[in-house]
């Protein structure tokens, strides 16, 4: 039996509630004066979460509870050579885990052993400086990720070529385009060469390109028997990347097997729920915010609500809102994109496009779009919703819900088309002409 | 294997992993060059800032106290007395500030990656010391040049004890910069508060005025426990032979500083593992 490259034992993670917010002297006597005027001291620090771990500690904190457990009691081991996925909602603590385990932050109780060198890709380009050069930079980001001097001069070369950037290597790098910066930045982090390389989702948030390179990375690292950790809440990257899986909820480990089962252990009984309740409390990084999409349906042709769609069969999406405005007829841009799992958008829907520019905002209500004859294959793919009225982005929620899609008879011929035919299944005839000479 | 990282809850406070920051060497080589250079890119004077920042300073300390206030300088030349405490109290307040700031102004790298947090403040003495090197450059000119024209001032054998001030210096700077860094996590207050009361402190060192100035015991005894004095007072008396060299004033400032330094050091090495829970 060789030692587990990571092994957890019983790791918590507990915050202490009624310390938030209360930064400066002045927070302090607030909350001190608002206790002794009998007034709920809380109130005055209503925050919006900056993670989704935030808001369910301020849910936590206006039950008037005061600890919150992040994690608890989490235990597992990863074997050296195995790629263990770990998927949950937010705010489930896979966030508060990575950091613990990149030791950002300390657990409240138990531990974790890692045994050799550990990478983490939390963010590339940490440490960067603007008016470094990007040689400079290159040597400041690789120290700041635990590498040693000799050993960037070494693969210096390397590490140049990979990005692509040879003639601009000694400009600083503010005169970068966000493109080159990350590029150099990810060349850095992947000439780390860790035996255990730590990953969250949070990175495939940058383009296509580069989460496909990330991707990409990651297999590498796998094929060439490291060990790794990946936090993702996209199932179709794990049951792809990973041997085996654990499930977080709720800050407890609730399934850990291989992949396949965590996956599907998720999507049954933990990522549905996820789709009716937690979307209005879900963090958005844009939009005025207000109008809130709180809740999206995926319904068949009947309108019935259903947790899988067929190839082939009529798709009804519900955005369920809520407005502080009521407004009828004005121009509105309803939206969302369907991503497969590398991120790649293969379809948007839009109601501008299909002609539906002026619609009326109610102040509840939904948006339906209706979609015939389900051109995806089975998979699972990520949606994210938009919606802007008037020209002024309202909401917008990455990866709002699944379309989890299972192969249908498209054709209506009886026959089920095969996956490795083609991404798309698209309508089509054919005939047979004869040519006369 | 080679490498093994042991995580658990609640480390005991005084345990710091020197051979950690020692491997992370590179790093605090990278970040003192990175300071050193990327402040002063695309300022026109660049590098020159360090030293006209003290050159101005002392011109306007021997106008306005010495020419103006006529403050007595134990008939040391105006520009060598106010110089000798201004460069020395610009290296404290420099690292002290760095320190102070270290973890409330990158959060950002530190909640993403994790390298030993006191590599940052202590980057800060060397970067600082570079900024000290340059002005001492400076002072040594104005005094030899004070010291050829025949002024009263004369070196001596106390002027081997400036490598042990000048690290006190460094130690002191560190040990408050600690404190207030670990503080600020906090009470942000601290962060606008700092300025002044360094501001204040300044005027509680004898750098404007000797410390012979002041005779009542009990203020006496103030003035001496502000371990900046004794490091001011001694290398002024190195370098000119004027003014007080109080062995027992010495003792008690290494004695405070090596108490703010270590309790700074636990303090910020407990409040670090944490803070970005609370930031």
């Amino acid at each position: 039996m060789t030692e587990p490259a990571i092994s957890v034992k019983s790791l918590s993670k507990c915050y202490k509630l009624g310390t938030i917010g209360r930064h400066t002297l002045v927070d302090e006597a607030q909350y001190w004066w608002h206790k002794f005027c009998g007034r709920d001291p809380r109130h005055h620090m209503t925050k919006i979460g900056h993670s989704a771990t935030e808001a369910r500690k301020v849910e936590a904190e206006t039950k008037g509870e005061q600890e919150f457990w992040a994690l608890k009691d989490i235990s597992f081991e990863v074997r050296p050579g195995e790629v263990m996925g770990i998927i949950g909602r937010n705010g489930a603590g896979k966030s508060t885990l990575l950091k613990i385990l990149t030791r950002i932050t300390e657990p409240t109780s138990g531990e974790a052993i890692i045994e050799g060198r550990v990478a983490s890709l939390l963010e590339v380009g940490t440490g960067f400086h603007p008016e470094l050069t990007g040689r400079e930079n290159i040597y400041m980001n690789g120290t700041i990720l635990g590498m040693k001097r000799r050993e960037i001069d070494f693969k210096f070369d390397e590490i140049v070529a990979f990005s692509e950037l040879e003639k601009f290597i000694d400009t600083p790098v503010k005169r970068y385009s966000s493109g080159m910066y990350v590029r150099l930045a990810f060349a850095v982090a992947a000439h780390l060469e860790p035996e255990i390389l730590l990953v969250d989702e949070v990175l495939a948030v940058g383009d296509a390109e580069f989460q496909k390179k990330c991707l990409g990375k990651m297999g590498d690292v796998a094929r060439s028997g490291r060990t790794i950790l990946f936090v993702s809440h996209n199932m179709v990257a794990v049951q792809q990347l990973c041997q085996r899986g654990v499930v977080l909820s709720e800050g407890r480990a609730s399934n850990i097997g291989a992949a396949k089962e965590a996956v599907s252990y998720y999507i049954q009984t933990i990522a549905a729920p996820e789709q009716q309740i937690d979307l209005g409390l879900r963090m958005r990084k844009k939009g005025s915010q207000w109008l809130k999409i709180n809740k999206v349906e995926v319904c068949d042709s009947t309108g019935h609500k259903v947790k899988k769609v067929i190839s082939g069969q009529t798709v009804r999406v519900r955005l369920y809102y809520q407005s502080e405005k009521e407004k009828p007829n004005v121009p509105t841009q309803v939206a969302f994109n369907v991503k497969t799992s590398q991120g790649y958008i293969l379809a948007n829907l839009n109601s501008i496009d299909s002609g539906q520019s002026v619609l009326d905002i109610h102040s509840r209500g939904y948006f339906e779009c209706t979609w015939p004859r389900l051109q995806l294959r089975s998979g699972l793919y990520d949606c994210t919703v938009f919606c802007s009225v008037n020209q002024e982005v309202v909401d917008w929620v990455e990866n709002a819900f699944v379309l989890d899609v299972e192969d249908g008879d498209y054709y209506g011929t009886g026959r089920l088309t095969h996956r490795s035919q083609g991404d798309f299944i698209v309508d089509h005839s054919w005939v047979s002409e004869q040519l006369i000479p | 294997m080679s490498i093994r990282t042991h995580i658990k809850a609640n480390q005991s406070w005084w345990f710091i992993d020197w051979r950690e920051i020692w491997e992370y060497r590179d790093l605090l080589w990278n970040l003192v060059a990175r300071d050193l250079t990327a402040v002063y890119k695309q300022s026109i004077l660049g590098p020159l800032w360090f030293v006209i920042q003290p050159l101005l300073t002392t011109v306007v300390f021997t106008i306005i106290f010495g020419t103006v206030a006529k403050i007595s300088t134990n008939g040391i030349p105006h520009f060598v007395f106010y110089m000798s405490g201004t460069i020395f109290w610009n290296y404290f307040q420099g690292v002290l500030n760095q320190g102070a700031g270290s973890l409330v102004s990158n959060t950002g790298v530190l909640s993403k990656v994790y390298f030993p947090r006191l590599i940052i403040p202590l980057s800060g003495i060397f970067v600082n010391f570079a900024h000290l090197a340059l002005n001492f450059v400076l002072f040594l000119g104005i005094y030899f040049w004070f010291l050829f024209r025949g002024s009263e001032i004369a070196p001596n054998v106390w002027l081997f004890l400036l490598p042990v001030l000048i690290l006190q210096c460094g130690l002191m700077g560190l040990g408050f910069g600690l404190w207030v860094s670990a503080m600020t996590i906090k009470y942000r207050d601290l962060r606008f508060a700092l300025p002044f009361l360094t501001q204040l402190w300044m005027y509680a060192t004898p750098i404007v005025y000797p410390a012979s100035l002041v005779v009542k015991p009990s203020l006496k005894l103030i003035l001496w426990l502000n371990p900046m004095t004794a490091v001011v007072e001694f290398s002024r008396y190195g370098f000119t032979s004027q003014g007080t060299a109080d062995l027992f004033g010495l003792g008690l400032s290494w004695a405070v500083t090596l108490l703010v330094l270590i309790s700074g050091l636990f303090l910020f090495n407990k409040v670090q593992r944490n803070f970005v829970d609370t930031i």
